[in-house]
Protein backbone atom coordinates (compact mmCIF):
# COMPACT_ATOMS: atom_id res chain seq x y z
CA UNK A 1 0.00 0.00 0.00
CA UNK A 2 2.64 2.45 1.19
CA UNK A 3 4.93 1.65 -1.49
CA UNK A 4 2.20 2.42 -4.61
CA UNK A 5 2.13 5.45 -2.61
CA UNK A 6 5.35 6.02 -3.14
CA UNK A 7 5.49 4.98 -6.64
CA UNK A 8 3.08 7.20 -7.15
CA UNK A 9 4.04 9.98 -5.35
CA UNK A 10 7.62 9.76 -7.78
CA UNK A 11 5.88 9.23 -11.11
CA UNK A 12 3.87 12.46 -10.26
CA UNK A 13 6.74 14.83 -9.09
CA UNK A 14 9.48 13.51 -11.62
CA UNK A 15 7.91 10.98 -14.78
CA UNK A 16 5.31 12.67 -15.49
CA UNK A 17 6.17 16.13 -14.42
CA UNK A 18 2.98 18.34 -14.22
CA UNK A 19 4.86 21.23 -16.52
CA UNK A 20 7.72 19.58 -18.55
CA UNK A 21 5.85 16.23 -19.81
CA UNK A 22 1.74 17.91 -19.47
CA UNK A 23 2.90 21.62 -20.59
CA UNK A 24 -0.01 22.43 -17.60
CA UNK A 25 0.42 25.34 -15.76
CA UNK A 26 2.39 27.46 -18.52
CA UNK A 27 1.17 30.21 -18.27
CA UNK A 28 2.51 31.03 -14.75
CA UNK A 29 5.49 29.06 -15.31
CA UNK A 30 6.68 31.07 -18.36
CA UNK A 31 5.46 34.83 -16.48
CA UNK A 32 6.79 34.38 -12.43
CA UNK A 33 10.39 32.60 -13.40
CA UNK A 34 11.84 35.73 -13.29
CA UNK A 35 12.92 35.44 -10.13
CA UNK A 36 14.11 32.77 -7.53
CA UNK A 37 12.05 34.11 -4.97
CA UNK A 38 8.49 34.81 -6.42
CA UNK A 39 8.76 31.07 -8.00
CA UNK A 40 9.25 29.69 -4.54
CA UNK A 41 6.19 31.37 -3.39
CA UNK A 42 3.62 30.46 -5.95
CA UNK A 43 5.90 27.46 -6.10
CA UNK A 44 4.52 27.12 -2.67
CA UNK A 45 0.90 27.87 -3.34
CA UNK A 46 0.53 25.95 -6.26
CA UNK A 47 1.53 22.68 -3.59
CA UNK A 48 -1.13 24.13 -1.25
CA UNK A 49 -3.85 24.66 -3.44
CA UNK A 50 -3.69 21.26 -5.53
CA UNK A 51 -3.06 19.21 -2.42
CA UNK A 52 -6.46 20.30 -0.90
CA UNK A 53 -8.54 20.71 -4.12
CA UNK A 54 -7.42 17.53 -5.97
CA UNK A 55 -8.31 15.05 -2.91
CA UNK A 56 -11.77 17.62 -2.50
CA UNK A 57 -12.68 17.36 -5.85
CA UNK A 58 -12.29 13.28 -5.73
CA UNK A 59 -14.39 13.33 -3.05
CA UNK A 60 -17.12 15.14 -5.07
CA UNK A 61 -16.88 13.51 -8.10
CA UNK A 62 -17.16 9.98 -6.18
CA UNK A 63 -20.31 11.05 -3.96
CA UNK A 64 -21.97 13.45 -5.70
CA UNK A 65 -20.96 13.48 -9.64
CA UNK A 66 -20.30 9.42 -10.84
CA UNK A 67 -22.27 7.55 -12.44
CA UNK A 68 -24.86 6.38 -9.74
CA UNK A 69 -22.85 7.95 -7.12
CA UNK A 70 -26.02 9.35 -5.66
CA UNK A 71 -27.24 6.21 -4.36
CA UNK A 72 -26.71 6.83 -1.44
CA UNK A 73 -28.94 9.72 -1.06
CA UNK A 74 -31.94 7.35 -2.39
CA UNK A 75 -31.83 3.59 -4.53
CA UNK A 76 -33.81 5.65 -6.78
CA UNK A 77 -30.86 7.81 -7.98
CA UNK A 78 -28.81 5.10 -8.45
CA UNK A 79 -28.75 5.49 -12.69
CA UNK A 80 -28.27 9.64 -12.74
CA UNK A 81 -25.08 10.61 -14.11
CA UNK A 82 -24.01 13.91 -13.37
CA UNK A 83 -20.46 13.70 -14.77
CA UNK A 84 -20.66 16.05 -17.38
CA UNK A 85 -20.95 18.58 -14.36
CA UNK A 86 -17.10 17.94 -13.73
CA UNK A 87 -16.22 20.31 -14.87
CA UNK A 88 -18.04 23.26 -13.42
CA UNK A 89 -18.04 22.10 -10.09
CA UNK A 90 -13.82 20.82 -10.43
CA UNK A 91 -13.49 24.89 -11.22
CA UNK A 92 -15.97 26.53 -8.44
CA UNK A 93 -14.09 24.43 -5.64
CA UNK A 94 -10.46 25.74 -7.44
CA UNK A 95 -11.87 29.49 -7.40
CA UNK A 96 -13.34 28.90 -3.77
CA UNK A 97 -10.25 27.46 -2.59
CA UNK A 98 -7.54 30.08 -4.27
CA UNK A 99 -9.80 32.76 -2.56
CA UNK A 100 -9.24 31.56 0.79
CA UNK A 101 -5.72 31.01 0.58
CA UNK A 102 -5.34 34.78 -1.11
CA UNK A 103 -7.32 35.60 2.12
CA UNK A 104 -5.28 33.60 4.71
CA UNK A 105 -1.84 34.72 2.65
CA UNK A 106 -3.17 38.86 2.91
CA UNK A 107 -3.50 38.33 6.37
CA UNK A 108 -0.23 36.20 7.72
CA UNK A 109 2.84 36.84 4.97
CA UNK A 110 1.92 40.79 3.41
CA UNK A 111 5.37 40.68 1.75
CA UNK A 112 4.73 37.29 -0.11
CA UNK A 113 1.25 38.30 -0.96
CA UNK A 114 2.33 41.19 -2.25
CA UNK A 115 5.06 39.49 -4.18
CA UNK A 116 2.75 36.96 -5.68
CA UNK A 117 0.39 40.12 -7.20
CA UNK A 118 -1.73 38.96 -9.71
CA UNK A 119 -0.67 35.77 -10.19
CA UNK A 120 -2.31 34.49 -6.83
CA UNK A 121 -5.96 35.11 -8.67
CA UNK A 122 -4.17 33.04 -11.51
CA UNK A 123 -3.70 29.90 -9.92
CA UNK A 124 -7.54 29.46 -9.89
CA UNK A 125 -7.41 29.54 -13.75
CA UNK A 126 -3.75 27.35 -13.51
CA UNK A 127 -4.19 24.60 -15.93
CA UNK A 128 -2.30 22.20 -13.67
CA UNK A 129 -4.73 22.54 -11.16
CA UNK A 130 -7.81 21.83 -13.03
CA UNK A 131 -5.73 19.32 -15.33
CA UNK A 132 -5.10 17.03 -11.77
CA UNK A 133 -8.36 17.17 -11.15
CA UNK A 134 -9.45 16.03 -14.74
CA UNK A 135 -6.53 13.33 -14.59
CA UNK A 136 -7.46 12.10 -11.51
CA UNK A 137 -11.08 11.01 -12.68
CA UNK A 138 -9.85 10.03 -16.27
CA UNK A 139 -7.50 7.64 -13.96
CA UNK A 140 -10.39 6.62 -11.67
CA UNK A 141 -7.98 7.50 -8.29
CA UNK A 142 -9.43 6.75 -5.06
CA UNK A 143 -9.42 9.44 -1.87
CA UNK A 144 -5.75 8.54 -0.72
CA UNK A 145 -3.92 8.85 -4.33
CA UNK A 146 -5.62 11.43 -5.39
CA UNK A 147 -3.96 13.17 -2.43
CA UNK A 148 -0.81 11.83 -2.80
CA UNK A 149 -0.98 12.64 -6.65
CA UNK A 150 -1.74 16.43 -5.36
CA UNK A 151 0.61 16.92 -3.68
CA UNK A 152 3.11 15.37 -5.86
CA UNK A 153 2.27 17.09 -8.62
CA UNK A 154 2.11 19.91 -6.90
CA UNK A 155 6.16 19.45 -5.55
CA UNK A 156 6.77 18.01 -9.27
CA UNK A 157 4.88 21.58 -10.84
CA UNK A 158 7.20 23.86 -8.12
CA UNK A 159 10.06 22.20 -8.60
CA UNK A 160 10.19 23.05 -12.10
CA UNK A 161 9.23 26.70 -12.14
CA UNK A 162 11.89 27.36 -9.24
CA UNK A 163 14.51 25.19 -11.42
CA UNK A 164 13.98 27.38 -14.49
CA UNK A 165 13.76 30.60 -12.47
CA UNK A 166 17.08 29.70 -10.93
CA UNK A 167 18.44 29.12 -14.78
CA UNK A 168 16.82 32.46 -16.32
CA UNK A 169 18.57 34.83 -13.05
CA UNK A 170 21.92 33.09 -14.30
CA UNK A 171 20.89 33.69 -17.50
CA UNK A 172 20.84 37.73 -17.77
CA UNK A 173 24.73 37.45 -17.65
CA UNK A 174 24.46 35.55 -21.49
CA UNK A 175 24.16 37.11 -24.61
CA UNK A 176 21.42 36.54 -26.39
CA UNK A 177 20.24 37.33 -30.34
CA UNK A 178 17.84 39.87 -29.64
CA UNK A 179 15.00 38.17 -31.45
CA UNK A 180 14.94 35.40 -29.10
CA UNK A 181 15.37 37.15 -25.72
CA UNK A 182 12.83 36.61 -23.18
CA UNK A 183 9.96 34.49 -23.95
CA UNK A 184 11.90 32.66 -26.90
CA UNK A 185 14.96 31.64 -25.04
CA UNK A 186 12.66 30.43 -21.91
CA UNK A 187 11.12 27.94 -24.71
CA UNK A 188 14.07 26.50 -25.54
CA UNK A 189 15.49 26.34 -21.75
CA UNK A 190 12.28 24.71 -21.02
CA UNK A 191 12.89 22.19 -23.41
CA UNK A 192 16.19 21.24 -22.40
CA UNK A 193 14.72 21.21 -18.75
CA UNK A 194 12.29 18.58 -20.30
CA UNK A 195 14.78 16.69 -22.04
CA UNK A 196 16.69 16.42 -18.75
CA UNK A 197 13.72 15.55 -16.70
CA UNK A 198 12.83 12.32 -19.09
CA UNK A 199 15.63 11.27 -17.61
CA UNK A 200 13.53 10.16 -14.79
CA UNK A 201 11.16 7.76 -17.44
CA UNK A 202 11.39 4.40 -16.54
CA UNK A 203 12.68 4.64 -12.89
CA UNK A 204 10.19 2.16 -10.50
CA UNK A 205 10.30 2.64 -7.00
CA UNK B 1 -13.97 55.39 -37.42
CA UNK B 2 -13.81 55.43 -41.16
CA UNK B 3 -15.57 52.37 -43.44
CA UNK B 4 -13.39 50.30 -45.44
CA UNK B 5 -14.07 48.19 -47.77
CA UNK B 6 -14.65 45.12 -46.42
CA UNK B 7 -17.73 46.79 -44.60
CA UNK B 8 -16.24 47.24 -41.10
CA UNK B 9 -14.56 49.73 -39.35
CA UNK B 10 -11.01 50.07 -38.92
CA UNK B 11 -10.70 49.44 -35.32
CA UNK B 12 -13.00 46.21 -36.10
CA UNK B 13 -10.52 44.92 -38.29
CA UNK B 14 -7.98 45.81 -36.12
CA UNK B 15 -9.82 43.88 -33.39
CA UNK B 16 -9.58 40.69 -35.86
CA UNK B 17 -6.44 40.87 -37.81
CA UNK B 18 -4.15 42.11 -35.33
CA UNK B 19 -3.89 39.00 -33.24
CA UNK B 20 -2.71 36.82 -35.98
CA UNK B 21 0.75 38.39 -35.82
CA UNK B 22 0.92 41.69 -34.40
CA UNK B 23 -0.39 40.58 -30.90
CA UNK B 24 -0.68 37.12 -31.28
CA UNK B 25 -1.95 35.58 -28.18
CA UNK B 26 0.70 32.70 -27.58
CA UNK B 27 3.69 34.43 -29.15
CA UNK B 28 3.33 37.44 -27.68
CA UNK B 29 0.79 37.80 -25.30
CA UNK B 30 1.83 34.74 -23.65
CA UNK B 31 -1.50 33.27 -23.49
CA UNK B 32 -2.46 29.82 -23.43
CA UNK B 33 0.13 28.24 -23.87
CA UNK B 34 -0.56 24.82 -22.13
CA UNK B 35 -2.75 23.31 -24.50
CA UNK B 36 -0.83 24.80 -27.39
CA UNK B 37 1.98 22.38 -26.50
CA UNK B 38 -0.12 18.99 -25.05
CA UNK B 39 -2.22 18.55 -28.41
CA UNK B 40 0.40 19.35 -31.35
CA UNK B 41 1.71 16.06 -31.87
CA UNK B 42 -1.14 15.61 -34.83
CA UNK B 43 -2.53 17.71 -37.00
CA UNK B 44 -5.97 16.00 -36.56
CA UNK B 45 -6.07 17.13 -32.38
CA UNK B 46 -4.53 20.20 -33.13
CA UNK B 47 -7.38 20.88 -35.81
CA UNK B 48 -10.21 20.16 -33.58
CA UNK B 49 -8.90 21.93 -30.77
CA UNK B 50 -8.27 24.96 -32.91
CA UNK B 51 -12.02 24.72 -33.66
CA UNK B 52 -13.08 24.08 -30.14
CA UNK B 53 -10.92 26.88 -28.75
CA UNK B 54 -12.31 29.24 -31.32
CA UNK B 55 -15.63 28.15 -30.56
CA UNK B 56 -15.76 28.50 -26.89
CA UNK B 57 -13.46 32.14 -27.20
CA UNK B 58 -16.23 33.46 -30.02
CA UNK B 59 -19.00 32.23 -27.64
CA UNK B 60 -17.75 33.64 -24.45
CA UNK B 61 -17.04 37.11 -25.52
CA UNK B 62 -20.21 37.13 -26.42
CA UNK B 63 -22.00 36.56 -24.13
CA UNK B 64 -19.53 38.29 -21.39
CA UNK B 65 -19.94 41.48 -24.00
CA UNK B 66 -23.61 41.45 -23.59
CA UNK B 67 -23.60 40.94 -19.92
CA UNK B 68 -20.61 43.14 -19.40
CA UNK B 69 -22.89 46.18 -17.87
CA UNK B 70 -24.91 43.63 -15.07
CA UNK B 71 -22.06 42.18 -14.11
CA UNK B 72 -20.27 43.66 -10.61
CA UNK B 73 -17.01 43.95 -10.79
CA UNK B 74 -16.47 42.03 -7.63
CA UNK B 75 -17.91 38.64 -8.86
CA UNK B 76 -16.84 39.17 -12.48
CA UNK B 77 -14.57 36.09 -12.28
CA UNK B 78 -16.64 33.89 -10.90
CA UNK B 79 -19.52 34.70 -14.07
CA UNK B 80 -16.69 34.80 -16.15
CA UNK B 81 -15.73 31.48 -15.12
CA UNK B 82 -19.48 29.75 -15.06
CA UNK B 83 -20.13 31.32 -18.67
CA UNK B 84 -16.75 29.53 -20.05
CA UNK B 85 -17.56 26.25 -17.91
CA UNK B 86 -20.60 26.02 -19.67
CA UNK B 87 -19.42 26.61 -23.30
CA UNK B 88 -16.64 24.06 -22.60
CA UNK B 89 -19.25 21.70 -21.34
CA UNK B 90 -21.28 21.73 -24.54
CA UNK B 91 -18.38 21.28 -26.49
CA UNK B 92 -17.09 18.67 -25.28
CA UNK B 93 -20.60 17.02 -25.52
CA UNK B 94 -20.69 17.88 -28.77
CA UNK B 95 -17.10 16.57 -29.65
CA UNK B 96 -17.83 13.25 -27.62
CA UNK B 97 -21.14 12.98 -30.05
CA UNK B 98 -19.61 13.44 -33.40
CA UNK B 99 -15.50 12.74 -33.21
CA UNK B 100 -15.29 10.54 -29.92
CA UNK B 101 -11.76 9.23 -31.15
CA UNK B 102 -10.38 12.66 -31.57
CA UNK B 103 -12.47 13.37 -28.26
CA UNK B 104 -10.61 10.46 -26.49
CA UNK B 105 -7.15 11.93 -27.88
CA UNK B 106 -7.66 15.31 -26.54
CA UNK B 107 -8.28 13.76 -23.12
CA UNK B 108 -8.48 16.87 -20.07
CA UNK B 109 -7.34 19.38 -22.88
CA UNK B 110 -10.91 19.94 -23.65
CA UNK B 111 -11.55 20.46 -20.42
CA UNK B 112 -8.66 22.61 -19.92
CA UNK B 113 -9.96 25.51 -22.48
CA UNK B 114 -11.97 26.45 -19.13
CA UNK B 115 -8.44 27.30 -17.75
CA UNK B 116 -6.73 28.37 -21.19
CA UNK B 117 -5.57 32.34 -20.55
CA UNK B 118 -6.98 32.99 -23.88
CA UNK B 119 -10.39 33.02 -23.37
CA UNK B 120 -10.09 34.46 -19.91
CA UNK B 121 -8.04 36.95 -20.82
CA UNK B 122 -9.76 38.26 -23.50
CA UNK B 123 -13.28 38.08 -21.92
CA UNK B 124 -11.55 40.20 -19.27
CA UNK B 125 -9.60 42.50 -20.85
CA UNK B 126 -11.92 42.90 -24.19
CA UNK B 127 -15.06 41.68 -24.14
CA UNK B 128 -15.95 43.61 -20.35
CA UNK B 129 -14.94 46.85 -22.53
CA UNK B 130 -16.45 46.61 -25.77
CA UNK B 131 -19.72 45.87 -27.50
CA UNK B 132 -20.79 42.08 -28.40
CA UNK B 133 -20.02 42.77 -31.98
CA UNK B 134 -16.49 43.82 -31.73
CA UNK B 135 -15.82 40.99 -29.09
CA UNK B 136 -17.01 38.27 -31.92
CA UNK B 137 -14.55 39.87 -34.40
CA UNK B 138 -11.73 39.27 -31.37
CA UNK B 139 -12.69 36.60 -30.36
CA UNK B 140 -12.71 34.98 -33.90
CA UNK B 141 -8.96 36.87 -34.21
CA UNK B 142 -7.69 35.52 -31.34
CA UNK B 143 -8.90 31.90 -32.18
CA UNK B 144 -7.18 32.56 -35.37
CA UNK B 145 -3.94 33.59 -34.25
CA UNK B 146 -3.90 30.94 -31.47
CA UNK B 147 -5.08 28.18 -34.71
CA UNK B 148 -2.30 29.62 -36.79
CA UNK B 149 0.72 28.49 -34.25
CA UNK B 150 -1.13 25.03 -33.32
CA UNK B 151 -1.40 24.32 -36.56
CA UNK B 152 2.01 25.57 -37.63
CA UNK B 153 3.64 23.15 -34.77
CA UNK B 154 1.42 20.43 -35.57
CA UNK B 155 2.68 20.30 -38.72
CA UNK B 156 6.48 20.51 -38.04
CA UNK B 157 5.90 17.50 -35.49
CA UNK B 158 3.83 15.02 -37.13
CA UNK B 159 6.17 15.41 -40.38
CA UNK B 160 9.21 15.60 -38.66
CA UNK B 161 8.00 13.10 -36.14
CA UNK B 162 6.48 10.75 -38.06
CA UNK B 163 6.24 11.53 -42.03
CA UNK B 164 2.99 11.71 -41.62
CA UNK B 165 -0.27 14.50 -42.32
CA UNK B 166 -3.36 13.73 -41.18
CA UNK B 167 -2.21 10.43 -40.84
CA UNK B 168 -1.12 9.98 -43.97
CA UNK B 169 2.25 8.63 -44.68
CA UNK B 170 4.13 11.57 -47.14
CA UNK B 171 7.57 10.39 -46.17
CA UNK B 172 8.21 6.85 -46.37
CA UNK B 173 9.82 5.76 -43.30
CA UNK B 174 13.57 3.73 -42.96
CA UNK B 175 11.26 0.85 -41.00
CA UNK B 176 9.36 0.25 -43.61
CA UNK B 177 11.92 0.41 -46.42
CA UNK B 178 11.28 3.97 -47.32
CA UNK B 179 14.21 6.54 -46.74
CA UNK B 180 12.81 8.96 -44.00
CA UNK B 181 14.08 8.55 -40.52
CA UNK B 182 11.66 9.72 -37.99
CA UNK B 183 12.93 12.31 -35.77
CA UNK B 184 11.72 11.20 -32.36
CA UNK B 185 12.23 14.01 -30.53
CA UNK B 186 10.41 15.92 -32.09
CA UNK B 187 6.87 13.66 -30.75
CA UNK B 188 7.75 14.41 -27.17
CA UNK B 189 7.28 16.99 -24.94
CA UNK B 190 10.60 18.90 -25.49
CA UNK B 191 10.38 18.99 -29.26
CA UNK B 192 7.69 21.41 -28.68
CA UNK B 193 9.08 23.90 -26.83
CA UNK B 194 11.52 24.18 -29.28
CA UNK B 195 9.56 24.52 -32.10
CA UNK B 196 7.27 27.10 -30.51
CA UNK B 197 10.79 29.18 -29.40
CA UNK B 198 12.04 28.85 -32.84
CA UNK B 199 8.56 30.35 -34.07
CA UNK B 200 8.88 33.39 -31.83
CA UNK B 201 12.69 33.96 -32.94
CA UNK B 202 11.12 33.89 -36.74
CA UNK B 203 8.58 36.21 -35.59
CA UNK B 204 10.60 38.28 -33.76
CA UNK B 205 12.92 38.90 -36.15
CA UNK B 206 10.50 39.38 -38.92
CA UNK B 207 9.13 41.92 -36.61
CA UNK B 208 12.22 43.36 -34.49
CA UNK B 209 9.17 45.62 -32.51
CA UNK B 210 8.18 42.51 -30.51
CA UNK B 211 11.23 42.19 -28.89
CA UNK B 212 11.51 42.12 -25.35
CA UNK B 213 14.16 44.77 -23.39
CA UNK B 214 16.04 43.35 -21.23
Amino acid sequence: MLESYISLAMKSMFVENMALAFFLGMCSFLAVSKKVETAIGLGGAVIFVLGITCPMNQFLHDWLLREGALAWVHPDLASVDLSFLNFLVFIGTIAAMVQIVEMALDRYSPSLYNALGVFLPLIAVNCAILGASLFMVERDYDFGEATVFGIGSGIGWALAVIALAAIREKMRYSDVPPALRGLGITFMLTGLMAIGFMAFAGIQL
Amino acid sequence: MSATPGGLSKAQREALVDPLFNNNPIALQVLGICSALAVTTKMETAVVMSIALTVVLVGSNVVISLLRNYIPASIRIVVQLTVIASLVILTDQVLKAFVFDVSKQLSVFVGLIITNCIVMGRAEAYAMANGPFESMLDGIGNGLGYSLILIIVAFFRELLGGGKLFGIQLLPLVTEGGWYNPNGLMVLAPGAFFLIGCFIWALRAWKPDQIEAE
